[in-house]
Parts: structure tokens; C-alpha cells; sequence
């Protein structure tokens, strides 16, 4: 994945297979390690590193080691100053790597910006066709916020902006990497495009919204580059803390000195050893000890862990605003999830025709196909497909249908069918169908008589989830009712069991709809969520998420339209969809650019990993200093203890070796630990209780025991070179 | 008494008062009623209990009447030669003066004089019992505001430090007080103001003895965690711990508030489940350390010491190798620091456990009130660790651990070993100070560590083997103290005051629980890795390098 552009990323997981998944990110490529090692060299600059203080503590240790080896020559000195700037350099690695993938990205990025040429109007009222006399040229950097530019088919859209007029299919593969061209058109939810996208056809006159040089794909580069990287509030936390455990150790080693000292002083006839002599422990072997004391393996790797997480989210196309709100996402308490596209797929399909009043259900099943027949809705199609498949009618072809005039639905009449004339022996026949009042009017102005079963079969459907579409007919002047169309939405395969993994977690989950109680009610059951919010306003929206921070909940959403903007301002966590207004991406802190509202959850997940590789490394690190203790302690004073040796528990060749090989595992880990800090740590969904225990034990006793297997293993190959004999 | 039997009556008679008396803790504190006395005292103090206070006006409170304490005091041991029942004893050197004064307000009661040698009547009435009484209801103040903290928000009030105060003393410690007063009495320790009394003893010398009020004091040296004997040898002296029995007694006072004080805690948090993990944290690092002690001192290797079954040396034949193991490890474990026998002469390792006990914080008990914010302290670390590898941002008890908050817990944690260790390394690096040790080698180096360790965890209890009485060690101690104690407090409260601020998180299945046994073992695994990693090269020269011999 490591040089992988946006064009070629890959498209989003299709849901959730059943077996528990695991978030993972790209892997390490052993190049890119090559690759990085000259911005690694540079990150050497004590002006650069001194923003992390525990690697500029080891870097002004290598620096003294290095002054002291020049001073007073000796294998061993320069074997530790070799691995002390070796420690130094493999913690930039792993930045530079990190950062590495990054600039791969943006690099793809760049290329897509071109020099557009833009198509200014002058003036232009809505409405008004485009006098080609009031067009001028500007090049596209220099537009300014409001102007409004005319695009045509073939030519790139200069500049983010809304579509204020007309409709165009868009190519905006340079952003999704989606090929498939998208509508974009004036008005509604689907008019915001993005500048360095091409027009496929038609013409559109957009309205700039962007400040020149601050266009979404200016702020994509900058944020896949980290070029304006913040450290985030909990890597703000973890560096103070690491920064104490540093003083702490500063002074553990600082105030050993005149205890050893002392302690040489009070035994005069012990020979002065590489490690202790009447000045004490020798600087080499003190810088040695501070080196492996502080927390170097998460101190290297931390801002690589940051970066990462971020890439993690541009791979799955997802871009955050900031790293703050990837954090954020770890915290959601509560998920607000947009019921249509989100939990169920976006339109609902006939299930059952419901015969009322006697009728027989092949002839209900007749009259639901002639009234759909022209209805090109997705629940239109899906009636002729139930009629076909459960009743075996088939479409009818154009011939057999020259008498009809098909009437489409309006808001007002809230009904849509056909009118069949009088032809070869067959009566005139109208045929509706429709909300179940406006149908019921219908047929009762035209003289019907509604049958007693009706109600009770509309009502039956509405509680159990489903939406009833009436059907009628008038044969000559006579009007009745044939029975109910069940429309039901299709909750997407797997939700169930997401929203369980969500609710171990300890994430509740709350469905948005603008359906009534009753229906909302049956599909949240079906799909599993813990709430849900019927009949919902933009208002009643803002009014939930407001109400859960009140209870100190961390609330997440998605929205795509001007209304969801404010909610996504508020909520804590704001996933704007990339085929959505400018507004909504302008209050959102996260876009998705796939534009896939289920993603929410894998950004939560992401989150939680990030926190995770965070907390596990740092234990990890601070676990490791006990066995370099065992290793260095009676490497320093078993000279003038002989009983301190019953610490060298590892029974290491000697005290040069414990010392250089302490030194050199710690140095080990962190190249050794870089692909675990790019891909983060297994992640399963599981309670809180049970993730702390199994990353206490890999991480917390892992930690404990790894160095003493791995500092023994480097002693018995090192005990071989001079210096370390 | 048996090994055993007394450290089952001490757990037994413990853990029988545990829920009890922090009920009772718990409703002193949160009691809207004043009692009559209180009111009383609010009046001439001219203070309005129920005005809540913000941290930086309570951190101001206790260190204005901390200061005063320590001038008055101070002032008192200059001049006691001219007040009624001076029993002959001048006035206490500057240095040496400065030192006691700090060391009894900070409820360290480190003493570099012999109390029968310098002391008079008055002075220990007025001077040393009183601030027993007002340095350990200091301590339960701050360790009140951190409650506030935890269970408050949005708001910038932790609670009223003279109101706290004066329930401490009036609701806690002077009934307690008054009660065991009675109970020493009955065991023979004295109660007297006579002067002193030539007696003859066995070898055929003659010894002046004083009497004095001693079982009024011994009773609050015990409790609150203060530890400053009457007499120089402290409890192993017949009028302070007469019997075998009183030495029971004595130990189940040290421990007594201290681990009451987790069910406070619980109660007052609602959540009894979070004082039973602290009172498991406690009783873990408390038990290990009992064991490792007792261990050492019967298992010791010299040839006297196999002979008679244990190391006797420097141990009151009364109380036993067994006794003085106890009384030692519930000394150094709560902050008392008493002692009934020499440290000194522990075994190497025993000693080293000694410290260990200190260096921990003293969170096993602890003192009165430092223990519990010392064990909250490193439950916050604990919570910060385990909280990432949950994944989420960090919370305790609802409250979310940022970085303005680990900013203060680290600095909690930093702020002792800062004392202990530089301390030490200037006692070890200066000249003079080294002049001080009686040992050489690894056990003068241990005396030295042991001494700031004392100092620094204001625990008081001396090793012994360290002429302490020199201008060095009464000026740098007390420094010590004084960081230890206030800065570490200053800490608490402003910790107190930024979780109050904070609106509270809502506890879900997501939430890091913080009652189970594996947060438990986090907890004190975190104390015991801090203490490991920062005194581990110290240690190793000290008790380690010794008993390696």
C-alpha cells in the first residue's frame, strides 16, 4: 500500500462479513525503510528533534558518548556510540516512513492539479441564459469567493463551488478514485463539486465557495502530507507523561553517581572496571543506562502512530479535518446513523400484495403491475418485479398498451396509475395507487365503497415496518378498492451484528429516520439498534445530540445536505459525504469521499486503534526497563558487590556485553516494533474489560518478559566481538 | 503473642472496623449539621463553614495555617525554658527547632532529638501533641478536595478548608484519640506531669526517667500518623508500649484510619465498589511486604541469628523478631513511623522493605489522608495506561484523564522522588554529611537513602545509625519534608480543582471498569514498577548490595 495513490485505493469493504474482522492498514514495504533513510538523516537536526523531547535526550547522549569515545579510545565505547546514533536514527525512520506513505499520496494528489483556465460571467441572474459577450477568462487561482464561472462539458471545474444552475455528469475519479461519473445538479443535496474535476457533459454555472489556495484538494495534500501536523490532545497527555517518567529517570541517573562514588570509595582495593572507576560509573556506561531507561521505544515511535492513523482513514478514503477528530472517534458514545443508506439500502421493495374486500389476489396483483408499469421509481420496478416473480404476470408489451395514458405522481394528488379507454370488449378502467388516504378519497369521490378490511390490513402493515401503498380502480364510474401493496425497507445484510459488536463496545447506536413511530420502531428492531428517531427534523436532530453531550456523551453522525449542517457542527464527530452540499463538508470534520454513510464505524475503529497502539506501546516501553536493569545494574556494580551478580539473572557473558547488548535491543525494538506502529494493534470489537486484559497480557507481561529473551539472544552473538568480550 | 496470631488480630480487628468507621468517616464530612463546639469555633475564627472554597483558596488555606503552625511551634521549642514544666531543658537550637517545627506540622515527626532529653511537659502538650491532631485533619482535607473533585462538576469549589479542618479534629481524632488515650492507660503507659525519677537498674547504674502525658500522646502519635515518640526509643519504651498486647494495639492504630479511609472513599464517590479496589490494592502491597519482611528477618544467615530462630539485635525482646516485623511494616506502610525496635538493625533485605514501604508513597495505608490521595494518584496513572489500550481517551470515575490533569499526576509523582533523590545524592556526594553515618559501605549508604526517604514520604521513622543532629540534615530535611508534603499537596488540590471543572463522562460497557481485580493488579503494578524503575540503581547499592554479601 505504501505508494499506492488515491486513484488506486481501494474501494471501501463491502459489509461486513461474519466472521470478527480486524481493522489493519497497509503494510511495510522493506523498500520504503531504504527509501526514508535520507529524510531520516535530516530529521538528525537538533532543531527538528528537539520537538520530541525523550529522542533529543538520546541524541545528546550519542553526542557526549561520541566526545568521550574520541577522548579515550576503546572498542566497547565505540560499539555503544554506533548504537546510540543508531537508536537516534531509527526513531526518525519510523516518522519518515510514516510520512513517507503520506507524501506518496499527495504527490498523486498534485498531479491532478492543473492549470485551469476559469469562464467568469460578469453578471448572470438566475434563470438567465449565458451571453457569451459577458465571459471573460481568469485564470482559476485567482477567483475570488462568490464569482461565478460557467463550465461545459470537457473542461475542468476551476475551483470548489456550488452548482447554481443546470446539470452535469462529473468525473471526480482525481479525488474518489470512483471512475463511475456522478450527477451533479442545482439545488438539493447533490450540487456541491469539487475544483480539479472534469465536466462529462452538459453546462454548469457554479458558484466559487473557496478561498483561493484553500480548495478541498489543497487541504487534502496538506492533511495526507501532515505538513501542518498538530500533536493531538491524548499525544499531548502521553508526551507529558513521558516527559515526567524522562526527569524521573534524568535523576535516577544523575543522584547514582555519588552513591557510586561513595560506595567505590569505601572498598579502595577493587580494581577500576570499564563500568565503575574512583569517578564513578564512566559516562559511556551512564548514557547507556539513561538510554535504556527512558521511554525511547514509544518516544520513537509516537508521531509515527499518529501519522499512520491518519493514513489508515485516506485509505479507506476517509479525510479528517484533524487529528483531534480521529481521536474523538475513538470516545463516541452514541452513533447517529442515517436509517436510509445506512441500515437499510437506500429504497423499499414490494413484498406482498393483500387482497381486501373479497378480491382475489391475482387480480390485485394485475392492477398493482398496470398502475407500475410506468413508474420508473425504484419501488415502482420492484412492484413489477413481485408481480412477475410471485404472480408469474408478465410486463406487457408497447403494443398492448396504446389505449393507456399513464398518470405520474404529484405531491398534491399523492397517487400515480393509468387510465386504460374502452378497447375490444374491455370497459374504460382507471387505476390508482397510492398513500393510503389520498387513494381512499379517491375512490370514495368516484362513488366507492371502502371495504371494512382495509383499515386494519394499512395499519397491520404500517406497525410492522412496511409502508402500504392502496390500490383502486374505477370501471366505468364505479370505484373500488382491490387491496394493500406492502412496501418494506431491506436492511442490509450484517447490521445486526455490527450493532451488537457496537454495543459490547459500549456505542449505542441510534437510527434517524423520517419515517412515522410505528415503522421506525419495527425496522429498528429488525436491524438491531439500540434508539431511534422517528419523524426526525433537522431540529429534533441538533435537539438529540445536543441532549446526549448534555449527559457527557461523545456524539458521531453523518449527513450530506445543507440542513445536516448544523448537526454536523455540533456533533462531535461529523462525517460529511463527498457527494454532499459545500456546507455540509464545510461543518463536518471528517469527508467521506466514497460517500458510504456505514463507514462511520470503521472510523470509530480506527479511532480506537489509534489510542490503542498508543497505550500498548507505552506500556510496553515501560515494561522493558526491568530487564535492562537486570542486565546493566550487575553489569555496573557487581565489581564491588559480588552479590549484586545474582541480578544477572539472563547470566550474560560480561559486563561490556549486558551493557552493549541492553543498548542494542532497545535499539532493536523500535525498528522491530515500526510495522506494528504503521498497521496499529489488533483491534477486535470487545467489552472494555476484556480488551484491557488481553493487551495486558501481550503488551504489560509481554513487555516484562521479551527484553530478558531478547538481550540474552543478542549477548550470546555480541560476547564474540572485541570490546564487548 | 505468635507471629501469626498477631498479625491475624491485627487484619481480624481491621477488617471488623473497615465498614464501620468509614460509614462514620463518610458522614462526618458530608453532614450538613454543624455540632454546637464547631459552630463555636467557626464563630471565633470568624469563618462561614458552608462558603465553598476554589482550589487555589483552599491550597492557599493549607499552607497559611501550615506556615503558622510551623512559626508557632518553632517559636514554642526557642522559648520553652521560660515556660511552667520545662523540666530544666533549654531552648532548642535554631537549626534543630526549624527542623522539629517542620517535621510535626508536615506529620512527619522526624526527630534529631531524644524526647525525654529535650522536651518539656509543655512543650509536648501544646507543641507536639496538638500538631498531631492538626497535621494529620490537614491531610484528610486535601485527600477531601480530590474527592470533591471526582464527584463535583462544573463547578471551580472544592469544599472549605477550615470546615474540614475542624471535623477532622473535633468529629475523628479527638474522640478516637480520647478512647485509646483510656485503653494505653489500662496497659500502663503513663499519664503524669512528674519530672524525672532517679531509678536503679539491674546492672547496678542509676537512670533519670520522666514521667509526663504520654498516653494522651501516644494514642494521637499512633493514629494520625505523626509517629514522634515521647521518649527517644519511641514504642519499644515500657511507658509508651508497656505489654505485648499494647504493641497489638498500637500497630491497629497506625493502620486504623488509613484503612478506614478506602471506604470513606467508596461512600463518599457512591461507588463502594472503588474503596474496596483501593482497600485491595492496600491489602496486597501490604500483605507482600509483611510476608517479605518476616521472611527476612527469621531467615536471616548469620550465625546468631540461625541459632536463636531470627535476628534479635537491636529488637525489644517484649515484642519478639515477629512483633518488631509487624510494627515495622505498618509503621513505613501507613506514614506513622513509629518504631519499637531499631530499622538499623534489620536484616539487610528487611530493611530494604522498610523502604520500599516509604517509597512506594505510603499508599499501603498510608497516612491519614496522603494515603488515599497517593492511591488515587497512581489509580489515575493506572487509568491512564489502561484507558488507551481500550482504546478511548482515558476516565476515572467519569472524569477524563487530559493533559492538564497527567500534567498534575505526573508532577505528584515527581515531586517526592525529586526529595528522596536529590536529598540522597547530596548526602552521599557532600563531605560532611556522610561524616554522619556509623556504618560503612552499603549500610551507611542505606542510612543515608533511608533518611530523605523518611524526610521525603514524611514518615519520620529513623534507621537509626545516623547522628542526624548536624545543620545539613535538620535544614535538608525539613526542605525535604516540605516538598513532599505541600508541594505534593499544592498538586492534589489543583487536581481536585481541574476535575471539578470538568462535566462528567457517561459510564458505559466502553468504560474502562476501574472495581475489577485485573484494575487492581494494574494499580499495583503501577506503584510497584514506579518505585522499581526510580530506585532500583539506589536500592541496588544499598539493602540489595548489602544482603548480597
Amino acid at each position: 500500500m505504501s505508494t499506492t495513490t488515491m486513484a488506486q485505493a481501494p474501494a471501501p469493504a463491502p459489509n461486513p462479513p461474519a466472521a470478527p474482522r480486524r481493522v489493519s492498514g497497509g503494510l511495510l514495504d522493506p523498500k520504503m525503510l531504504w527509501r526514508s533513510t535520507p529524510d531520516a538523516l535530516r530529521k538528525l537536526d537538533p532543531r527538528t528533534l528537539w520537538h520530541n523531547p525523550v529522542m533529543f535526550i538520546v541524541e545528546v547522549g550519542a553526542v557526549f558518548t561520541t566526545v568521550l569515545a574520541i577522548r579515550d579510545e576503546s572498542a566497547f565505547a565505540w560499539l555503544i556510540v554506533v548504537w546510540l546514533w543508531l537508536t537516534v536514527l531509527f526513531a526518525n525512520l519510523a516518522e519518515a516512513v510514516a510520512e513517507g506513505r503520506g507524501k506518496a499520496q499527495a504527490d498523486a494528489l498534485r498531479r491532478t492539479k492543473t492549470d485551469t483556465v476559469a469562464r467568469r460571467l460578469a453578471s448572470w441572474q438566475p434563470g438567465q441564459t449565458v451571453d457569451p459577450a459577458l465571459v471573460e477568462p481568469v485564470p482559476a487561482p485567482r477567483l475570488a469567493q462568490g464569482d461565478l464561472v460557467v463550465v461545459e462539458a470537457g473542461e475542468f471545474i476551476p475551483g470548489d463551488g456550488d452548482v447554481v444552475e443546470g446539470i452535469a455528469s462529473v468525473d471526480e475519479s482525481a479525488i474518489t478514485g470512483e471512475s463511475a461519473p456522478v450527477i451533479r445538479e442545482s439545488g438539493g443535496d447533490r450540487s456541491s463539486v469539487t475544483g480539479g474535476t472534469r465536466v462529462l457533459s452538459d453546462q454548469i454555472i457554479v458558484r466559487i465557495t473557496q478561498k483561493p489556495g484553500e480548495s478541498f484538494i489543497d487541504r487534502m495534500i496538506a492533511l495526507v502530507e501532515g505538513a501542518n501536523r498538530q500533536k493531538t490532545p491524548n499525544e499531548i497527555a502521553l508526551n507529558i507523561l513521558l516527559s515526567a517518567l524522562t526527569i524521573i529517570f534524568l535523576l535516577a541517573v544523575a543522584t547514582l553517581q555519588p552513591l557510586a562514588i561513595f560506595s567505590k570509595a569505601q572498598l579502595p582495593g577493587v580494581p577500576d572496571t570499564e563500568a565503575l572507576n574512583g569517578d564513578g560509573v564512566t559516562g559511556i556506561v551512564m548514557v547507556s543506562l539513561l538510554v535504556c531507561l527512558i521511554p525511547t521505544t514509544i518516544g520513537a515511535l509516537l508521531s509515527a502512530i499518529g501519522i499512520a492513523g491518519m493514513d489508515r482513514l485516506v485509505q479507506r478514503n476517509v479525510l479528517a479535518m484533524s487529528g483531534r477528530a480521529v481521536e474523538a472517534a475513538g470516545d463516541v458514545n452514541t452513533l447517529l446513523l442515517d436509517k436510509t443508506g445506512t441500515i437499510t439500502i437506500g429504497n423499499r421493495e414490494a413484498r406482498a400484495f393483500i387482497p381486501v374486500g373479497g378480491t382475489s389476489e391475482q387480480r390485485l396483483a394485475s392492477a398493482a403491475q398496470l398502475s407500475s408499469l410506468a413508474d420508473e421509481t425504484p419501488e415502482g420496478r420492484s412492484i413489477v418485479v413481485h408481480a412477475k416473480s410471485t404472480y408469474g404476470l408478465r410486463e406487457r408489451g408497447p403494443g398492448e398498451l396504446l389505449h393507456a395514458r399513464f398518470v405520474p405522481f404529484t405531491a398534491q394528488t399523492r397517487m400515480s396509475g393509468v387510465d386504460l379507454d374502452a378497447y375490444g370488449g374491455d370497459p374504460a378502467r382507471l387505476v390508482r395507487k397510492g398513500a393510503a388516504s389520498a387513494v381512499i378519497n379517491w375512490a370514495r369521490e368516484l362513488g366507492g365503497v371502502i371495504p371494512a378490511d382495509l383499515g386494519e390490513t394499512v395499519d397491520g402493515i404500517s406497525a410492522s415496518g412496511g409502508t402500504p401503498l392502496v390500490v383502486a380502480e374505477s370501471v366505468e364510474g364505479t370505484a373500488r378498492v382491490l387491496g394493500v401493496i406492502q412496501l418494506k425497507d431491506i436492511v442490509k445484510s450484517g447490521m445486526r451484528e455490527r450493532f451488537d459488536e457496537m454495543r459490547r463496545m459500549g456505542i449505542r447506536t441510534v437510527m434517524i429516520t423520517g419515517d412515522n413511530p410505528l415503522t421506525a420502531r419495527s425496522i429498528a428492531e429488525e436491524a438491531g439498534v439500540d434508539d431511534f428517531l422517528a419523524e426526525a427534523t433537522p431540529e429534533d436532530k441538533m435537539a438529540l445530540i445536543k441532549r446526549e453531550q448534555a449527559g457527557g456523551k461523545l456524539v458521531a453522525m453523518t449527513g450530506d445536505g445543507t440542513n445536516d449542517a448544523p448537526a454536523l457542527a455540533q456533533a462531535d464527530v461529523g462525517v460529511a459525504m463527498n457527494t454532499g452540499t459545500s456546507a455540509a463538508k464545510e461543518a463536518g470534520n471528517m469527508v467521506d469521499l466514497d460517500s458510504n454513510p456505514t463507514k462511520l464505524i470503521e472510523i470509530v475503529e480506527i479511532g480506537k486503534q489509534l489510542l490503542i497502539t498508543r497505550g500498548a506501546l507505552t506500556t510496553f516501553s515501560i515494561a522493558n526497563d526491568i530487564a535492562k536493569y537486570f542486565a546493566i545494574i550487575p553489569a555496573m556494580f557487581a565489581a564491588i558487590y559480588p552479590g549484586l551478580d545474582k541480578l544477572n539473572i539472563m547470566r550474560l557473558h560480561s559486563p561490556e556485553s549486558a551493557i552493549l547488548s541492553a543498548v542494542i535491543f532497545n535499539a532493536l525494538v523500535i525498528v522491530a516494533l515500526i510495522p506494528l506502529a504503521l498497521r496499529g494493534v489488533r483491534y477486535t470489537p470487545s467489552s472494555a474489560a476484556a480488551m484491557l486484559r488481553r493487551n495486558l497480557y501481550i503488551y504489560g507481561v509481554g513487555g516484562l518478559v521479551i527484553p530478558f529473551i531478547g538481550i540474552k539472544l543478542i549477548d550470546l552473538v555480541i560476547q564474540f566481538i572485541p570490546g564487548a568480550r | 503473642m505468635s507471629a501469626w496470631l498477631q498479625a491475624a488480630v491485627v487484619l481480624v480487628v481491621l477488617a471488623a472496623v473497615h465498614v464501620p468507621l468509614g460509614d462514620l468517616l463518610a458522614c462526618a464530612f458530608t453532614s450538613s449539621r454543624h455540632l454546637r463546639a464547631e459552630a463555636l469555633l467557626y464563630r471565633a475564627m470568624r469563618v462561614d463553614p458552608d462558603a465553598d472554597q476554589r482550589w487555589s483558596t483552599y491550597a492557599g488555606c493549607v499552607l497559611a495555617f501550615s506556615g503558622m503552625s510551623i512559626l508557632l511551634l518553632y517559636v514554642l521549642l526557642r522559648v520553652q525554658a521560660h515556660l511552667p514544666f520545662a523540666l530544666g531543658h533549654h531552648g532548642m537550637p535554631p537549626a534543630q527547632a526549624w527542623n522539629t517545627a517542620v517535621s510535626f506540622v508536615t506529620n512527619t515527626s522526624w526527630q534529631s532529638y531524644a524526647g525525654e532529653g529535650a522536651l518539656g511537659h509543655l512543650t509536648q502538650l501544646a507543641g507536639i501533641t496538638v500538631h498531631s491532631f492538626l497535621s494529620a485533619a490537614v491531610g484528610l482535607t486535601v485527600a477531601l478536595t480530590l474527592i470533591r473533585g471526582l464527584t463535583r462538576s462544573r463547578t471551580d469549589r472544592v469544599g472549605n478548608f477550615w470546615c474540614d479542618l475542624v471535623r477532622g479534629v473535633v468529629r475523628v481524632l479527638l474522640p478516637l484519640s480520647a478512647v485509646f488515650a483510656v485503653v494505653l492507660l489500662a496497659g500502663g503507659a503513663v499519664q503524669n506531669l512528674h519530672g524525672f525519677h532517679t531509678v536503679p537498674t539491674l546492672a547496678g547504674h542509676t537512670q533519670a526517667v520522666p514521667g509526663g502525658p504520654v498516653a494522651s500522646q501516644e494514642a494521637i502519635k499512633l493514629m494520625s500518623g505523626d509517629g514522634g515518640g515521647f521518649y527517644n526509643v519511641n514504642s519499644a519504651h515500657p511507658f509508651e508500649n508497656p505489654k505485648a498486647w499494647t504493641n497489638v494495639v498500637e500497630i491497629i492504630l497506625m493502620l486504623l484510619i488509613p484503612s478506614a479511609i478506602p471506604r470513606m472513599y467508596g461512600r463518599m464517590v457512591r461507588d463502594t465498589r472503588q474503596g474496596w479496589l483501593l482497600l485491595g490494592v492496600v491489602a496486597v502491597l501490604f500483605t507482600a511486604s509483611l510476608a517479605l519482611l518476616s521472611w527476612t528477618e527469621a531467615a536471616h544467615h548469620g550465625t546468631v541469628p540461625q541459632a536463636v530462630g531470627a535476628s534479635l539485635e537491636g529488637k525489644e525482646t517484649r515484642f519478639g523478631p515477629a512483633g518488631t516485623a509487624l510494627f515495622a511494616n505498618a509503621s513505613t506502610a501507613s506514614a506513622d513511623g513509629a518504631v519499637n525496635g531499631s530499622h538499623d538493625s534489620l536484616t539487610a533485605y528487611g530493611g530494604g522493605v522498610t523502604l520500599v514501604n516509604m517509597l512506594l508513597g505510603e499508599v499501603s495505608p498510608g497516612g491519614v489522608g496522603s494515603g488515599l490521595y497517593g492511591l488515587v494518584s497512581l489509580a489515575l496513572v493506572a487509568v491512564f495506561l489502561g484507558g488507551l489500550m481500550i482504546g478511548r481517551t482515558p476516565e476515572y470515575l467519569g472524569k477524563q484523564i487530559r493533559a492538564s490533569e497527567i500534567r498534575l499526576v505526573a508532577l505528584i509523582t515527581l515531586a517526592t522522588p525529586v526529595a528522596v533523590l536529590v536529598g540522597t545524592g547530596l548526602t552521599l556526594g557532600l563531605p560532611t554529611p556522610r561524616r554522619s553515618f556509623l556504618n560503612t559501605g552499603a549500610h551507611g549508604l542505606s542510612e543515608g537513602l533511608y533518611a530523605f526517604t523518611s524526610a521525603g514520604n514524611t514518615n519520620g521513622s529513623a534507621f537509626a545509625g545516623l547522628s542526624a543532629n548536624t545543620d545539613f540534615y535538620n535544614v535538608g530535611l525539613a526542605l525535604a519534608m516540605l516538598v513532599g508534603r505541600y508541594l505534593t499537596m499544592i498538586l492534589v488540590i489543583a487536581l481536585a480543582g481541574s476535575l471539578a471543572r470538568q462535566s462528567p463522562a457517561s459510564v458505559t460497557r466502553g468504560t474502562l471498569p476501574t472495581h475489577t481485580p485485573m484494575f487492581a493488579a494494574l494499580t499495583a503494578a503501577v506503584a510497584i514498577l514506579v518505585v522499581a524503575i526510580t530506585y532500583l540503581p539506589a536500592l541496588a547499592l544499598g539493602p540489595l548490595a548489602e544482603g548480597g554479601t
